[in-house]
């Protein structure tokens, strides 16, 4: 450790304590206050713009030139690509944190290498999902479809969802685990009914979180979900998703459909807004039933 | 029978638990599978480093790209290390347990935001706001620059940066805290020489994880980014990074010869690099919290 200053700058150092402490708390409100700006601006912008007939109509003729319709066909798709792919995602991922919290051991060397490739893939941009889910899509012989985009939206959301579980699956403590041993249960029953259960909102929590993630990604299902102004009546239909109804109704010339790529921001922020405080809702639930 | 039902779940559980590793590998088989047929063309580095863009022709040259990716990443990293730092140091020495308590949810909020809607925004705010400061700098810009690309790409890798240095922070005992108080350190010069000193290795790695999201985030960027190709000589120019270069051109991809496999190559060679930086902070990051454990 080094010697204590000598008292005489005592001003000085002073001052310098305060100016960083100006300087950390101004940072804070840079974040916070960009946070503010973007929800604000979005808010701002698209709620004059949203009508009913916007969430309750497909895309008539001309609706990139400014003419009638909605982007029902875009929210429809979106909830069903995101939809299946949480529900892939949950099938692949409960089973895997499952097994590396109950089977192995929590810091058996399967557990830290099977974290660890989940970080990797969280840290995966989403358009080399993309790219990759168009790979997957030519080797099955599929075209551009909902079940394409549901498959690689799966892909994005395993680690995030993985992630979220394990950090509350970890925290169930062993002891009632081998309560449960010991009352003659076998581990699957174990995992299901003890090890679920204890940790069922926290769980939930991650699928909303893993939700959102895949309701919102666009550089994924760019190559695979295709876009159509349609709805998607079957899983190898092209689908139409918001994050990409709003990139194209922005990317138009005319300020009328620019106005409608606002109303779509602001309702797919809603949608995020309310996934993120259903999850919130859910932790608080959770730490005042924990054992 | 419960036994079998068990011992058939366990097998079941750990095949899948090879699962994640298993992908990590195939998309990185499958991706250069697919650049092959643009590989066996032309030489890998001479792809890197030529500034000739013309797919019609048959030119695929990533310079302008990877220079378009890494002007944009520069600028985000300058502008977000500094203020996630010190957001983090605050949210962590500094702010009561009720302000932290009140922040963490924003930040979560910020993170989860789609990049699309961080994209709408950038076009609303931050190019035209860029290109009414452009003149002042003695530059005309149209806004849609590096510049304005990378100041997006700050706000979204803020999350990344402050989560992972409060992690490391929060890591280092309290004692050696109250060591340096009680020599009569004001509470800045305990962060200075104990803090930043001790979580040095972490958060070089927090920076690093944010790097690698700066080097992949894709809408948000292609949005308002301008998407030239050309080599970048300022911040008001527009750049064209390499995700933007792919999203930008799936719909005419099929149709030029080798211009899939180039745009493979190109998540590649994004995949690869990224990669190499994540694992890297994961080991740093996997030996810190050892150490602290």
């Amino acid at each position: 450790m080094r010697q204590p200053p000598a008292p005489r700058n005592l001003r000085r150092r002073k001052i310098e304590e305060n100016f960083f402490r100006v300087l950390m708390a101004t940072s804070i409100l840079i974040v916070i206050a960009c946070l503010g700006l973007i929800v604000g601006t979005i808010i701002w912008k698209g709620l004059p713009a949203l009508s009913l007939s916007m969430i309750t109509e497909t895309p008539k003729g001309g609706y990139y030139l400014g003419r009638e319709g909605g982007i029902l066909n875009a929210i429809v798709g979106s909830l069903y690509l995101a939809s299946g792919a949480t529900l892939l995602a949950v099938v692949f991922s409960l089973p895997i944190v499952l097994f590396i919290n109950v089977y192995a051991r929590k810091t058996s060397r399967l557990a830290t290498w099977t974290r660890f490739s989940f970080d990797v893939l969280w840290g995966v941009p989403s358009i080399v999902y993309g790219a990759f889910g168009f790979i997957i899509m030519i080797f099955m012989g599929l075209r551009a479809s909902l079940l394409a985009g549901i498959i690689t939206v799966a892909l994005l959301e395993l680690p995030i969802m993985s992630r979220a579980m394990d950090e509350v699956i970890r925290l169930v403590p062993f002891e009632l685990l081998e309560a449960s041993y010991s009352l003659g249960a076998t581990k699957l029953e174990t995992a299901l009914k003890v090890v679920v259960r204890q940790s069922l909102p926290g769980i939930l929590t991650a699928i909303l979180i893993a939700f959102g993630r895949g309701i919102g990604d666009a550089a994924s299902v760019l190559f695979t979900a295709g876009f159509t102004d349609r709805l998607p009546t079957s899983l190898l239909q092209p689908a139409a998703t918001l994050p990409l109804a709003i990139f194209f109704q922005l990317g138009t010339p005319f300020p009328e459909v620019q106005a409608r790529a606002y109303a779509s921001a602001a309702l797919l922020t809603g949608i995020i807004l309310l996934v993120s405080l259903l999850a919130r809702g859910l932790i608080k639930k959770y730490t005042r039933h924990v054992i | 029978m419960r036994l079998l039902k068990d011992a058939l779940a366990s097998k079941a559980m750990l095949f899948l638990t090879f699962f994640p590793s298993l992908i990590v590998f195939l998309i990185i088989v499958g991706l250069y599978l697919r650049s092959r047929p643009i590989l066996a063309e032309k030489p890998l580095l001479f792809l890197l480093f030529s500034s000739s863009w013309a797919p019609g022709r048959g030119d695929f040259g990533f310079f302008p790209f990877i220079m378009g990716t890494l002007w944009v990443t520069a600028v985000a990293l300058i502008v977000a290390v500094p203020i996630s730092l010190f957001a983090s140091i605050y949210l962590s020495e500094y702010a009561p347990r009720a302000v932290q308590e009140f922040i963490r949810p924003m930040i979560d909020l910020l993170a989860g935001l789609p990049s699309v809607i961080y994209g709408v925004w950038g076009v609303l705010l931050i190019v035209p706001l860029v290109a009414r400061i452009a003149p002042f700098f003695g530059a005309t810009s149209s806004g849609y620059s590096i510049l304005a690309g990378g100041l997006v790409l700050a706000i979204m890798i803020f999350p990344t940066i402050i989560y992972v240095s409060l992690e490391v922070i929060s890591s280092i005992p309290y004692e050696l805290r109250e060591a340096s108080l009680s020599l009569g350190a004001t509470k800045w010069e305990t962060v200075k020489h104990v803090v930043l000193k001790k979580g040095l290795q972490g958060i070089i790695a927090a920076i690093v994880l944010g790097l690698s999201r700066a080097l992949g985030e894709t809408m948000a960027v292609l949005m308002v980014v301008g998407n030239i190709p050309k080599v970048p000589k300022s911040v008001f120019d527009g750049g064209y990074p390499l995700p933007a270069l792919i999203a930008n051109n799936y719909g005419e991809m099929m149709s030029v010869p080798l211009y899939d496999s180039a745009l493979m190559l190109a998540a590649g060679v994004l995949l690869v690099i990224v990669l190499v930086f994540n694992v890297l902070a994961r080991i740093i990051l996997v030996r810190v919290e050892r150490r602290a454990g």
